[in-house]
């Protein structure tokens, strides 16, 4: 792998830029791999670069039904936090955290990742009392939380609507500030290309049409192109979860639905970090290139249709409105919708099923991107191992069985009313 | 948005509609362990047709099994049901 460096753009600007090469390989698929990961988006990638780097694994592919980065990866609003109440959850996302504080070092690539601060709003005092037991939970395990004033919120966000009239009116905040966002198909390629460089074959426009049995154990996956015997495989399709699992003949606790997400024309900065109401269902943050990208609910019906619902589209954007009025004026200029795995406790599921030599990892909900890295470091180690890491062993498929379930928003097992 | 065929009350938007679960999800009050949990916590989630039920909460609010393909949202099949009619 040439490693990138502002040497080697200088030497390109010398001769002409003709020393870049392509940044991974399109190989034909091998006869047998040890492991197969289906899903080339960010956290089949991750967990490919992480099962070479960390465990000294070589003979991998990654199989991807389109190109890769095409599904949820480069359907989200890249939002990256660790600020749940939960243990289980905050640990691992904080995991997740501090390796994307060093990711493009990691992977040489520019994943720009922007630690800009995530907010969560309080409309109320019950609101704000949420929030502050919120972040006391993060506090007692070491992870950055604070409580803030509703002049804090303010001196932060000049543009929110702060008027004692407002739709939603702003009690206060919780803040984390190393949270932020990422650039979401740079994480995609980083990965592709440092898995890659270990001789990992990512191998595209190759869907999984069925699993090669031996009784009870996985042996292989048939594709689009051809058989291919495996070791372990490992599902990472999340979205289509229930779609791949079913082909093994498995029933999950999961739900597929639609979430929707919007960008604007691109204008000068005015959103200074990641503006989230949970109370509302509502994300507001600025991207790089100027856009105002929204977030909203999922359309709490199931679907696998990659498209939106001008309902459900104006359902967020009039939140948004109602939280910064000066956004009023913008031209809307994108829509995208990715296919969530809706879970029943609102948690992921990593780990094994009940399928020898066939593990899971999905039922991401709405919040996958951000768990991109630790996803795929602790997917490596359950595939690499055959048993879970610390950090993914309460995300077990078993955990509805017995009761055990990670549920942050109390809803109980419907996962459209999440 | 779709437009569903209320069988009470013609063909309404769906932003009068309210999704419920599945069919396949509805448990009976005196299965066993095992089956109170494969339908409680696990659906079939095709890519494909599925019976989902509907209530029609700002209209009739009567209850229905509509029969939609997940990924063209077309729906073959409108039906009313009572408790008495649910698996």
């Amino acid at each position: 792998m040439n490693r990138y460096s502002a040497f080697g753009l200088l030497r390109g600007a010398l001769n002409g830029q003709k020393h870049w090469q392509p940044a991974w390989r399109d190989p034909e698929p091998k006869a047998h791999y040890d492991i197969i990961i289906i899903g080339g988006g960010g956290h089949g990638l991750a967990t490919a670069y992480y099962l070479a780097k960390v465990h000294g694994l070589r003979n991998i592919a990654v199989l991807e039904k389109g190109w890769i980065g095409g599904g949820n990866t480069g359907r989200n609003t890249t939002i990256v936090r660790s600020n749940y109440r939960l243990k289980p959850l905050h640990d691992f996302f904080e995991f997740g955290l501090k390796l994307w504080h060093h990711l493009s070092d990691e992977l040489n690539y520019n994943v720009m990742f922007s630690p800009r601060g995530a907010m969560f709003l309080g409309h109320s005092d019950a609101d704000m009392v949420k929030l502050a037991e919120r972040g006391d939970a993060m506090r007692c395990d070491g992870i950055d939380a604070d409580l803030m004033t509703r002049d804090e919120v303010a001196k932060l966000e000049p543009l929110l609507d702060m008027s004692r009239s407002a739709r939603f009116p702003i009690e206060g905040g919780l803040i984390q500030r190393r949270g932020g966002t990422a650039r979401h198909d740079a994480v995609a390629w980083g990965y592709a290309r440092g898995a890659d460089s270990f001789g990992v074959d990512i191998i595209q426009k190759c869907e999984v049409t069925g699993f090669v049995r031996n009784g009870n154990a996985v042996v292989g996956v048939e594709t689009t192109r051809g058989r291919i015997g495996a070791g372990r495989v490992g599902i990472c399709v999340a979205g289509h979860s229930g779609h791949v699992a079913g082909l093994a003949g498995l029933k999950l606790p999961i739900e597929s639905q639609t979430l929707q997400a919007m960008v604007t024309e691109g204008v000068k900065p005015m959103i200074n970090s990641v503006i989230m109401s949970q109370s509302l269902h509502c994300y507001i943050s600025q991207s790089d290139k100027g856009g105002i990208v929204f977030g909203g609910d999922p359309d709490n019906w199931p679907s696998y249709a990659q498209r939106g619902h001008p309902m459900v589209m104006e359902g967020a954007i009039a939140q948004g409105l109602a939280l910064v009025p000066s956004l009023s004026r913008l031209r809307m200029v994108r829509t995208w919708s990715g296919v969530t795995d809706m879970s029943f406790d609102g948690s992921p599921i990593i780990g094994e099923t009940p399928v020898r030599n066939l593990y899971l990892n999905g039922g991401w909900c709405y919040g996958g991107f951000k768990a991109t890295p630790a996803s795929g470091w602790t997917y490596a180690h359950t595939l690499a191992t055959g048993s879970p890491h610390p950090l993914n062993a309460p995300f077990s498929l078993e955990r509805f069985m017995t009761g055990a379930t990670i549920d942050e928003t109390g809803t109980g097992p419907m996962p459209s009313s999440r | 948005m779709m437009l569903i065929h209320c069988p009470h009350c013609g063909p309404r938007a769906q932003s009068e509609f309210v999704y419920e679960r599945t069919v396949d999800s509805v448990a009976p009050t005196d299965a066993t362990t095992d089956q109170a949990m494969q339908t409680l916590f696990t659906r079939n989630n095709p890519r494909g047709v599925d019976d989902e039920i509907w209530r029609h909460s700002f209209g009739c609010r009567a209850w229905m099994v509509i029969t939609r393909h997940r990924v063209t949202n077309e729906i073959s099949h409108v039906r009313a049901v009572g408790p008495e009619t649910l698996p």
